[in-house]
């Protein structure tokens, strides 16, 4: 390999190798989130490509759930711009961008614990009039995830924090998303449940679905992301390709431990 | 026996209505977690709407079938619009403030509406009671023994209406599609929205519903000759509140069992406890003291005793469940 990987500092983004063209299919230019006095994103520019997996990583605090919020519509950005397919989509509310094709699996699971998981499921299709492909979907989430299949009937509020995750992403698919943002989809999940999980992921991208995943876990990130973004307080301070985030220096001191 | 029977029907009657009156109560507070202070007086400007309208159908047509049924649908069709209004133009701009705002605005509202129908200006009534037209003739519709028990048509009525807009709420909320949406709206609208859900169409929808049920409990409620008069919302609305809590707020059948106790309660407290209190008093010497001691007078301390004994022994309503905290 070549690897001569070329770090350029522009704007302070410190940016390792080449990134392979892709027709953007999020953009994001000078996003700002402010909580009152806070600021939480001070301008920060990102790109998702056609079916390319980007990854947002750093430490808690960075601002990588308030990025997921404004993209898809939870919260109002104090500036910029974010642009969906070349459409300029900023200031949307968020049920008008599950129609255009986002679907956001938020901090917290956000399961419905009221409802039943079946019900969760079908929320997760409100927009969708197919009734024939729904079925199709909901029987390749239970595919996935035989757990949630045989619960199916139980209230949601009964399930355990690995099974509400399963069900959340389930529910995300259901809306049959062009593109996907996740929040820390292994967050306190055993391991053979995070690599489930992981391995799903995998296989809807390569069916063509974009995703923006923000992790805890930076070493799983980066190994399925194409791209990856790093935050810190606010700002977008490294860019790169996955593998070589997992190999830069800054990157293993501060994100994988070593 | 039969003494019982005919207190049973009436609290039975009586306890519908306060049934419909605190679904709106308790559906609102399901999907916004506001008390509706406003809620009673939403239902009275339903009452003084029926009332325009059947002034308007004129005694020969006010109670036909035909009048009666456009009494209701109208007032409900009124009142519907004026929740919808309040909604949008009162409580939607203090959506993410403080709880505590909304519920100001509410009981604001709520002043706004029962003092402002006191004024004798334009359209708005002016402070005097009246009587409501009568839109269902009263008669006697089953008497047993010689006027023992005495079921009315108008609290038959009233029972089916209840129940089967009840019935309604209960498909329209647990087996529709629109109902999960309200379900999911209910116990995290950001997350809701995530799923596509448009939150404000589903609010302003539940407050329409609300305010047309309240409209038509309203009209039952004038019909069993109650005066109709601005401040009439105010005392409905907080027994339907009563009602609501002591079910177990945000719970659909738990208001109409709530609702249901509460008026077979204050019936049995009219019918009974005078003699309880009165011998009671005897025993006290409490005469001397001027208190009264006719069932009626003790009807609304029972009531708002129940709800202090309710939120004391089981706050959250005897079928509310403790909601889990979210994380
Ligand atoms: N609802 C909120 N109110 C006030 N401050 C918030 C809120 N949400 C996040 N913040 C602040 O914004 C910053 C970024 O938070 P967040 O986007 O959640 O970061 P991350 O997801 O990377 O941990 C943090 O300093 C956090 O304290
Ligand atoms: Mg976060």
């Amino acid at each position: 390999m070549s690897g001569a990987a070329v770090a350029q500092e522009t704007g302070g983004v410190k940016v390792l190798g080449t990134r392979a063209p892709r027709e953007p299919h999020l953009e994001i230019q000078g996003l700002r989130v402010s909580y009152g006095a806070i600021q939480a994103l001070r301008g920060i520019d990102l790109t998702v490509g056609r079916a390319e997996v980007v990854a947002l990583i750093g430490a808690n605090g960075a601002g990588k759930t308030s990025t997921l919020r404004a993209v898809s519509g939870m919260l109002k950005p104090a500036g910029g711009k974010i642009l969906l397919d070349g459409r300029d989509v900023t200031g949307l509310k968020a049920h008008q961008l599950v129609p255009r094709g986002m679907a956001h699996a938020p901090e917290g699971r956000g399961i419905f614990l009221n409802l039943t998981v079946e019900e969760n499921l079908d929320l997760g299709a409100y927009r969708r009039r197919d009734t024939a492909e729904i079925a199709k979907d909901l029987e390749y989430c239970f595919h996935l995830f035989p757990r949630i299949k045989e619960r199916r009937k139980q209230m949601a509020g009964t399930l355990s924090g690995g099974e509400q995750q399963m069900l959340a992403i389930s529910r995300a698919l259901m809306s049959r998303p062009k593109l996907l943002l996740l929040d820390e989809p292994s967050l306190g999940l055993a391991p053979q449940v995070t690599e489930t999980i992981f391995r799903t992921l995998k296989e809807v991208n390569e069916r063509g679905m974009s995703i923006l995943l923000v992790e805890q876990n930076a070493h799983l990130a980066l190994q399925l992301a194409h791209y990856g973004y790093v935050l810190e307080t606010g700002e977008v301070v490294m860019a790169g390709p996955g593998r070589e985030l997992l190999e830069s220096p800054e990157v293993r001191k501060a994100y994988l431990g070593e | 026996m039969n003494d019982l029977i005919q207190h049973l029907i009436n609290g039975l009657a009586a306890g519908t209505i306060y049934a419909l009156v605190a679904l709106g109560y308790t559906m609102v507070y399901g999907v916004l977690k506001l008390i509706n202070f406003a809620h009673g007086d939403v239902m009275m400007v339903g009452v003084y709407m029926g009332y325009a309208t059947a002034g308007h159908l004129g005694r020969e047509h006010q109670s036909t079938f035909l009048g009666a049924t456009l009494v209701f649908l109208l007032s409900m069709a009124g009142c519907g619009l004026l929740g919808f209004l309040i909604e949008r133009l009162a409580y939607r701009p203090l959506r993410d403030k403080s709880r505590l705002t909304s519920l100001i605005t509410a009981i604001g509202i709520s002043f706004t509406l029962s003092y402002g129908f006191q004024l004798d200006i334009g359209f708005l009534p002016g402070a005097s009671p009246r009587a409501f037209p009568e839109i269902i003739k009263p008669h006697e519709w089953i008497v047993i023994g010689d006027h023992d028990v005495i079921i009315w048509n108008w609290q038959v009525i009233s029972f089916l209406i209840a129940i089967l807009l009840m019935l309604g709420l209960q498909i329209l909320v647990f087996r529709t599609r629109f109902g999960r949406a309200m379900r999911a709206v209910s116990f995290d609208h950001r997350i809701a929205a995530l799923m596509g859900i448009p939150v404000d169409r589903v609010i302003a929808f539940t407050f329409m519903l609300g305010s047309a049920l309240a409209a038509g409990a309203g009209i039952l409620y004038a019909i069993k000759d109650t005066a109709v008069q601005p401040l009439m919302g105010l005392y409905v609305g907080l027994k339907a509140f009563v009602a609501a809590v002591i079910g177990g707020i945000g719970h659909v059948p738990g208001a109409v069992a709530g609702a249901i106790l509460l008026g077979l309660t204050e019936e049995f407290v009219v019918g009974y406890a005078g003699d309880v209190l009165r011998g009671l008093g005897a025993v006290l010497h409490l005469d001397s003291l001027g208190v009264g001691f006719t069932g009626s007078s003790w009807r609304d301390a029972v009531a708002f005793g129940f709800l202090i004994i309710v939120l004391l022994v089981r706050p959250e309503g005897i079928f509310g469940r403790v909601t889990a905290e979210k994380v």
